[in-house]
């Protein structure tokens, strides 16, 4: 075909421009003759111009001007025009664009062109560009394609209702029956489209997979045809025998069959002869064998073919070509959870990939890494892991580090193990770690005592190393505060100890203080450090003296407060120093996850056993006389017992004139801490006018409850209707009121009202109450207060 | 489903583009931009596949461009290099050992040829022959265009 001279000699115009700005020179004018030209009538050159316009538009200059003009050209008669008008369309007007809908009209009647190729342009623009409303437009004139006898016409047809299917869900239905017929075509285009139209119709509706599971006898005899089948030439690549109907049969299978048995039996032999047979030299066996994999994995298959598979992998991972190394990684990526053993026994090889030179491999080999860490190969995985963080590229650091943290704290056989491996990760890549690390670690540090020396010989080395990684120095720092004093014994039993002086210690810190790489963060950290020193080391308490003071004029204003207070602590609170400066107390621990299933001690439960003893060694013993008491009370009431029992009557005076303090004491010892109280509750008289009185009493329920009882009666001689009562109590004491018993006071004191209150005095303040009385008497409506400051029994 | 295929020289500038969903101007740019500095930071003999956003990314190069396609979540990457390689041979057959000036100087030619081999974001045509024979007859059409319209048997 003649190339397009007006075309090229413009392109060449344009290249050989030396600027920017010259080139935009060039193709304003270009721009300009075009308009020119568009606005003339018809001459030859459209078809030049048009493209011309399209090729200034791939370079990036706006070409909106020429939607118009492709829509005119599109209506032409003439072939070459309606081309480049066609692919003006596809690359100007999408579905966005207002002028989109003007060439529907041009498209329906170019599908029923007498021409194919003019049909295939129709169809192919509606296949890329159409919106949902022409879509819908034109929906039943491709069904009716979609039946032609027109192999050409058919696989195009076949692709646009591909497209129409997902621009408009709903014209699925349309399309099932044709579809349907088009499998026993013999034609691969057709064959292919007809497969893609089948899957993107099984993917949108459940009840057309149902359907079209029918099928997978047709499927696989016809992937039986490719695979078996000798030499194709026209579809022959590399000796696979048209792959790319291949795959897509295969990822068709692969939807058909999931969670499907029978589905996914019928396609087992299939599939076994596939991965068998298929050559896996070329990289287009290789993508055959690939979807082959991932549908065996996908479907109900059985394990031997399982197996098979997960094998193929295996081999892929010990394939020189990189794409194939990928793709594996990828594919078990996708397994490893499910079928971990079958996994783990490529490990070596995945572990390998960890120095491939090529990131993306990189980033695949250590996500499966991680997912391969076990409590069995720990040890081993975490080694090559560390020497894989000590030479990752930059962009994978974070993914590492905190990747090899998550499995420690998992799987980490001992605790010593677990510092060492954190220690490490904070040496190599400390830049790069999690905020939380820190706390993390110094929470893991305290935790593990009997490590304590150890750790600070560790890490005062460490310090010496790279003062530049902050975590690490931020950690050391802690430990050197708080164990500071284990540091200067100079002797360790897991490591060689240095030896050290306090001097050389306080140097330590003081060099952490004033590194300019040292951040905020970490010279708090290091001025806390200093601070504690000065319980736990005896001559240089000086020295931390006048350091803090100094900082006490810091511009840094966090470091500033602390220097500030802990001046304070020097100089007016020095009795207090010893106190607050001493050894931290063992962490909480809070849900981070189980580690070593050591729990920590809980040191307030230590003080209560004590308390109890205490209590039991005050009481002095007296067997006897808490024998008869205990029998006493047991028995309930007052009477004398019986004459057979060794207590005997002589007791008996005893037991009647003391019973209470004895048996209070008693009680004391054996119900805790709670006081029950014997007697009832006594009662008070707190209002009382015109008849009318109204008595309080209460109940202690708990340490902080109480229940308060009011009492009302009436006296006079009417009835009093409409009683009720309000009760008001300081601000930190909660209250809530019941309903009374009744809202009436007969005459003559018929009935009593009652109404309880509930209290609830946790800050134990001094308990008030005010009532205010309310009642109808007589006609008239009474109202009183009366302020309550003491409680009976309180 | 394929969602975008780019063609782009060594220096950057954008010999081809295909776009097979409907998106706006100033994002067919961004993309274009983000797909060239990625591809053009790779080094040689690392793999061809790039995970970006949702999509994965299959490149290869072909002495001075670099073809580069877009493709979704399910689909096969070694499929894709194989849809590469196709699209590179149709052009090669068609322009005669093409190199980088052929596709720059008959861009539209690039485009319906590769319209008969992909469509709507999937493969139109498994068989080269049928390709090649479908353009034969469609420059054919154009040549005669001043003629009446005349039917065009395809063989196959």
């Amino acid at each position: 075909m003649s190339p397009s001279v007006p075309l090229q000699e413009m392109i060449r115009a344009i290249r050989s421009a030396r600027t920017q700005c010259e080139e935009r020179g060039v193709i304003q004018r270009e721009c300009a003759a075009i308009r020119a030209q568009f606005r003339q009538t018809d001459n030859g050159g459209r078809s030049h111009n048009l493209a011309k316009l399209l090729y200034v538009h791939m370079l990036g200059y706006p070409a909106h001007f020429g939607q118009m003009e492709c829509v005119r050209m599109i209506a032409s008669p003439r072939y070459s025009e309606k081309r480049v008008g066609y692919l003006g369309a596809m690359m100007l007007l999408d579905e966005k664009q207002d002028a989109s809908l003007l060439i529907t009209n041009s498209i329906k009647n170019d599908l029923s062109h007498s021409n194919q190729y003019v049909q295939s342009l129709a169809l192919c623009t509606l296949a890329c560009m159409g919106s949902a409303e022409m879509c819908r437009d034109l929906a039943p004139e491709i069904d009716r394609l979609l039946r032609s006898s027109n192999s050409y016409i058919k696989k195009k047809a076949a692709l646009c209702a591909v497209h129409i299917v997902r621009k408009v869900h709903d014209l699925g239905e349309l399309f099932v029956p044709s579809a349907r017929s088009l499998l026993s075509e013999k034609n691969h285009g057709v064959l292919h489209g007809a497969v893609v139209l089948i899957t993107e119709l099984c993917e949108r509706s459940p009840e057309t997979l149902e359907r079209f599971r029918k099928t997978v006898p047709d499927l696989v005899q016809i992937m039986k045809g490719l695979v078996i089948s000798g030499y194709s030439p026209d579809h022959d690549v590399a000796g696979v025998s048209d792959p790319f109907l291949q795959v897509r049969i295969l990822r068709l299978l692969r939807i058909l069959g999931r969670n499907n048995e029978a589905a996914s039996d019928a396609m087992n032999d299939l599939l076994a002869q596939v991965a068998t047979n298929t050559d896996s030299t070329k990289t287009v066996g290789n993508a055959v064998l690939y979807e082959t994999v991932l549908t065996v994995l996908d479907i109900k298959s059985e394990s031997g073919l399982r197996v098979l598979a997960v094998n193929i992998l295996g081999r892929f991972l010990l394939n020189n070509d990189r794409n194939i190394r990928y793709i594996a990684m990828t594919s078990l990526q996708k397994i490893v959870s499910t079928d971990h053993n079958a996994v783990q026994r490529h490990r070596g090889t995945i572990v390998d990939c960890l120095k491939d030179q090529d990131a993306s491999v990189k980033r695949r080999a250590l996500e499966l890494s991680l997912a391969l860490v076990s409590a069995s190969n720990i040890r081993s995985m975490m080694k090559e892991l560390l020497i894989f963080l000590s030479s990752c590229p930059p962009e994978l650091r974070a993914q590492a580090a905190s990747g090899i943290f998550n499995a420690a704290e998992r799987y980490a056989p001992s605790k010593r193990w677990h510092i060492d491996t954190i220690l490490h990760v904070l040496t190599t890549a400390g830049g790069d770690v999690r905020d939380e690390t820190v706390p993390n670690l110094i929470q893991l540090i305290t935790n593990t005592s009997e490590l304590h020396c150890y750790t600070v010989h560790k890490l005062y080395r460490a310090l010496f190393t790279d003062i530049s990684q902050q975590p690490l120095v931020q950690v050391a720092c802690w430990c050197i505060g708080e164990y500071g004093d284990l540091l200067l014994k100079g002797e360790c039993q897991e490591t060689e100890a240095v030896q050290v002086t306090e001097d050389d210690v306080l140097d330590a810190l003081e060099i952490v203080l004033q590194s300019h790489m040292s951040t905020p963060t970490t010279r708090g950290f290091a001025l806390t450090a200093t601070m504690k020193l000065s319980t736990r080391i005896t001559d240089n308490v000086d020295r931390i003296r006048s350091i803090v003071s100094i900082y006490g004029s810091c511009i840094d204003v966090e470091l500033q407060q602390r220097a500030v207070e802990y001046n304070a602590l020097f100089k007016k609170y020095d009795h207090m120093r010893a106190a607050v400066l001493e050894r931290m107390p063992v962490i909480q621990k809070n849900s981070l996850g189980q580690t070593n299933g050591e729990l920590s001690e809980e040191p307030m439960k230590e003080s209560q056993p004590g308390k109890v003893k205490q209590e039991e060694t005050a009481l002095p013993p007296q067997p006897a006389g808490q024998v008869v008491d205990l029998l006493d009370l047991l028995g309930g009431s007052q009477e004398p017992l019986q004459p057979g029992s060794s207590v005997g009557g002589s007791a008996s005076t005893q037991l009647t004139a003391a019973p209470s303090s004895a048996g209070g004491d008693l009680l004391d010892l054996l119900g805790g801490f709670e006081p029950t109280p014997l007697a009832p509750a006594p009662t008070v008289t707190v209002y009382e006018k015109n008849g009318v009185t109204l008595t309080l009493s209460c109940e202690q329920q708990s340490e902080s409850g109480l229940t308060v009882t009011l009492t009302a009666s009436n006296s006079t001689d009417s009835d009093i209707s409409g009683f009720t009562l309000q009760a008001a109590v300081p601000k930190s004491v909660q209250l809530q009121m019941r309903a009374p018993s009744r809202d009436s006071l007969p005459a003559h004191g018929g009935a009593k009202l009652t109404q309880l209150v509930v209290l609830n005095n946790p800050n134990k303040v001094n308990l008030k109450m005010r009532i205010r009385v309310s009642y109808t008497c007589q006609g008239s409506v009474v109202q009183d207060m009366v302020q309550v400051d003491s409680f009976p029994g309180l | 489903m394929m969602r975008f295929l780019l063609l782009f020289s060594r220096q950057g500038r954008l010999r081809l583009q295909k776009w097979y969903t409907a998106i706006s101007e100033r994002e067919k740019k961004k993309i274009i931009r983000e797909m060239t500095t990625m591809v053009l930071a790779r080094q040689p003999r690392t793999c061809n596949f790039l995970q970006w956003k949702d999509l994965k990314i299959v490149y290869k190069r072909y002495a001075s461009l670099y073809f580069c396609l877009g493709v979704e979540h399910e689909e096969n990457e070694l499929l894709a290099l194989e849809i590469i390689h196709r699209y590179v041979e149709l052009l090669d057959k068609y322009f005669g050992n093409v190199c980088e000036l052929d596709i720059i100087f008959n861009f539209e030619k690039a485009y319906f040829i590769l319209d008969e081999f992909l469509m709507g974001g999937e493969i139109q045509e498994t068989s080269k022959q049928i390709v090649n024979r479908a353009i034969e007859s469609s420059d054919m059409l154009q040549e005669d265009d001043h003629s009446e319209w005349y039917e065009v048997e395809l063989f196959g």
